[in-house]
């Protein structure tokens, strides 16, 4: 081995995200960092062995994918399996239904991640001792806060619940529509449990701009780049989390490609394997996989839309937009102030779609001419999710492609890290501060790698240094 | 009276009619014993030896041992739900069961039992088995990884429907049903009707378009544990 090769740091598991990550960093000859890549070393092979089953159990079999956000998986199903029924639109009842489970979902999945995973962090500072940084040590602190955070989840889990059937891996998508109605019962229960949410919402959404706004300058310098942004949009190119037309810009918010169908999405996304990673990178085709990578989730929905179409979380839309001088933020820790705007947007949604009567109506599945092949994308908390899928004519499917929001975050949370670890890393040691930075910029993204390799298991976070010959050089972790 | 027949089940004395077999008797009576094979309207097979008894403290299958005066039928003690929960333990590990995506969960008899007994994991390991699916009929899709070998589709196939669709083959552990033409379902004279395709009390026998139509909270067994009606006093 070449004694002027590499060095490598690595660091795993990755702690607060959901699933399991290990991070390396690769130094060269002159101890500077070459490259950082966080490793996705699980694998699950869902889109193997969903191979010869009935196309109706993909909704519901590969939601079991996730814990946190199995209705994007759910629905993202289901939209294709609509179209492989031959229904190009549901009924009102069955669309409603659906939009109101997604919004219970974006709501419940938003303020877990905020209030569980991401809040120690802003409200004690990176640099706090980890036995505090954490729920119990906001619980302790913020007790208020804490017990809003709680509430809030499960005021979506109690959305989803009356939607899908159950809190967790439901049933109510179905290929064509839905499995039922929501109930007059069932609507009085959640508006009185909405009666707080709003307060709530705004509540977190300033904690996450004041937040980004007293620490610009640090976070200008904090795993911050320009990238280009995809996400669903609608006709008008606005926010549209339930279904759209793809619509990506650079980073200087030109766009790339508008309102392409969602049936086209291969025609600009294509995907490039990597050796060290389970986890596949995705770039636009006209632009290739150098420069062709891209953002995707709350930072990508609130640069690349036009509008939102809920009065509260537009006003948030037009701050955060007029924060960034109009231009698509660089800011990875934007990502919270944006998960913020589109919780309080959830929130908005799910209480205007109470109000509709059409969620009482009878007609809830359609049926159309059979198709052998469909794309079912919806926009997941974490960002944008495409569901691709052949059927045969036995009613197998044949091929499944997913690919999750996590995925198409591969190349900007590689580049997040190694940015972090060019700032911060000193000689050839793993301080805790760098450990803790490394985990922050990588949570901004809310990784679920769990979902991206389509793998099981949460485990801890481990770093480890590598040198120039390949030797492990150092090696922190945390239980 | 003519006819009537005392016995217990559990200590209590319970009458019957001659001829009737002690399940029947007993769920006459409000008593449920656990079962997959037996079906109303189709011959006992006594296969599966869920309804396991000790009678007159042998092992029994209640499904075909006929009542007789004075029998004593242990049917609730510590030593017998042992051993059906054992029964249904190995039917899981030796299909493949994934309850979290079938389409016959909160219907199916099995699952049913399972949560009856209090059964969270099999102690015994997973034999994974390979199996087919047979999606060659335009009404019903087959999947023999779920299929317990209870033989009511085998049954209900003749004596309902007049015809012999669904039969078993091989021996010991490479025992299963098969349909009688080669090139799957789809060949045979089977129809979506028939009675065989509602038979099957797992997700092994599926009518299509059917699949997950009914929500949580309103299929069969998402309230009350399977034998709930028997032991109401209804017809189950």
């Amino acid at each position: 081995m070449n004694e002027t090769s590499t060095r490598r740091i690595v660091i795993e598991p990755v702690t607060r995200v959901e699933g399991h990550g290990k991070v390396t960093i690769l130094l060269d000859e002159q101890q500077q960092v070459r490259q950082a890549r966080l490793h996705i070393v699980e694998f699950r092979g869902f889109e193997r062995f969903i191979q010869g089953r009935p196309f109706w159990e993909a909704p519901v079999l590969v939601q079991r994918l996730c814990g946190i956000c199995p209705v994007s998986h759910h629905l993202a199903a289901a939209k294709a399996m609509d179209r492989i029924v031959g229904v190009d639109r549901l009924s009102p009842t069955a669309e409603k239904m659906r939009r109101l489970m997604h919004y219970g979902q974006i709501f419940q999945s938003h303020a877990l991640h905020f209030f569980h995973l991401v809040s120690p962090d802003l409200l004690f500072g990176f640099d706090a001792d980890p036995t505090v940084r954490n729920i119990v040590g906001v619980a302790r602190k913020f007790p208020e806060l804490a017990k809003q955070g709680v509430l809030m989840r499960k005021f979506g889990q109690e959305v989803i619940r009356a939607t899908a059937g159950k809190k967790i891996h439901g049933t109510g998508a179905i290929p064509g529509g839905v499995n039922k109605n929501l109930s007059i019962a069932e609507r009085d229960a959640l508006l009185e449990e909405a009666e707080p949410m709003l307060e709530w919402s705004l509540a977190a959404l300033k904690i996450a701009r004041d937040y980004t706004l007293e620490h610009q300058s640090e976070l200008a310098d904090f795993a911050a780049f320009p990238s280009s942004h995809m996400c669903l949009v609608r006709p008008d190119g606005g926010l549209d989390l339930y279904d759209g037309r793809l619509r990506a810009i650079d980073a200087d918010g030109e766009v790339i490609f508008d309102q392409l169908d969602d049936q086209r999405y291969s025609e600009q996304i294509v995907e490039e394997v990597r050796s060290w990673s389970y986890m596949k990178f995705p770039f636009i085709r006209d632009l290739g996989p150098e420069k062709g990578w891209y953002r995707v989730g709350p930072l990508s929905r609130m640069s690349a839309c036009e509008s939102i179409e809920t009065p509260e979380a537009e006003k948030a839309r037009r701050e955060f937009i007029d924060f960034a001088g109009g231009r698509p933020s660089t800011l990875s820790m934007a990502y919270h102030w944006a998960r913020m705007i589109e919780l309080l947007h959830a929130y908005e949604k799910v209480i205007e779609l109470l109000d509709d009567p059409d969620l009482q109506g009878d007609e809830l599945l359609l049926r159309g001419e059979r198709r052998e092949e469909a794309v079912g994308i919806i926009e997941a908390p974490r960002g944008t999710l495409i569901h691709h899928y052949r059927v045969n004519a036995d009613d197998q499917i044949t091929m499944a492609n997913l690919i999750v929001s996590t995925t198409h975050n591969n190349e900007p949370m590689n580049r997040a890290v190694t940015g972090v670890a060019r700032r911060y890393l000193s000689g050839a040691t793993i301080t805790e501060g760098l450990l803790n930075r490394v985990e922050v910029a990588i949570r901004a993204y809310d990784p679920c790698l769990s979902c991206a390799t389509h793998a099981m298991g949460q485990m801890p976070l481990v770093v480890t240094l590598v040198g120039p010959d390949g030797e492990v050089i150092d090696r922190r972790s945390r239980p | 009276m003519s006819g009537t027949i005392e016995f217990f089940i559990d200590g209590r004395p319970v009458t019957g009619r001659a001829g009737q077999t002690i399940l029947e008797a007993a769920e006459d009576n409000g008593i449920y014993i656990p079962r997959l094979c037996h079906m109303k309207g189709l011959t006992p097979y006594g296969g599966c030896r869920v309804c396991t008894c000790l009678v007159n403290s042998r092992a029994q299958a209640a499904c075909t041992q006929p009542i007789a005066p004075g029998l004593i039928v242990d049917s609730d003690s510590e030593a017998v739900r042992e051993i059906r929960r054992q029964i249904i333990e190995m039917l899981f590990v030796e299909g493949n069961h994934f309850c979290m995506f079938c389409e016959k969960s909160g219907s199916c008899e099995l699952q049913a039992l399972a949560y009856r007994f209090g059964i969270t994991a099999p102690r015994h390991p997973y034999l994974f088995p390979r199996r087919e699916v047979d999606a060659t009929h335009a009404g019903v899709f087959v999947d023999h990884n779920r299929c317990v070998l209870c033989g009511r589709c085998v049954r209900a196939s003749r004596q309902s429907d007049g015809k012999a669709v669904f039969g078993f083959v091989g021996r010991g552990p490479g025992r299963r049903v098969a349909v009688n033409a080669s090139g799957g379902l789809g060949r045979t004279e089977a129809a979506t009707a028939d009675a065989a395709m509602r038979a099957c009390p797992v997700g092994a026998i599926l009518v299509r378009g059917e699949a997950y139509a009914t929500p949580i909270g309103r299929r069969p067994y998402d309230h009350q544990p399977i034998g709930s009606d028997v032991e109401e006093g209804g017809t189950p």
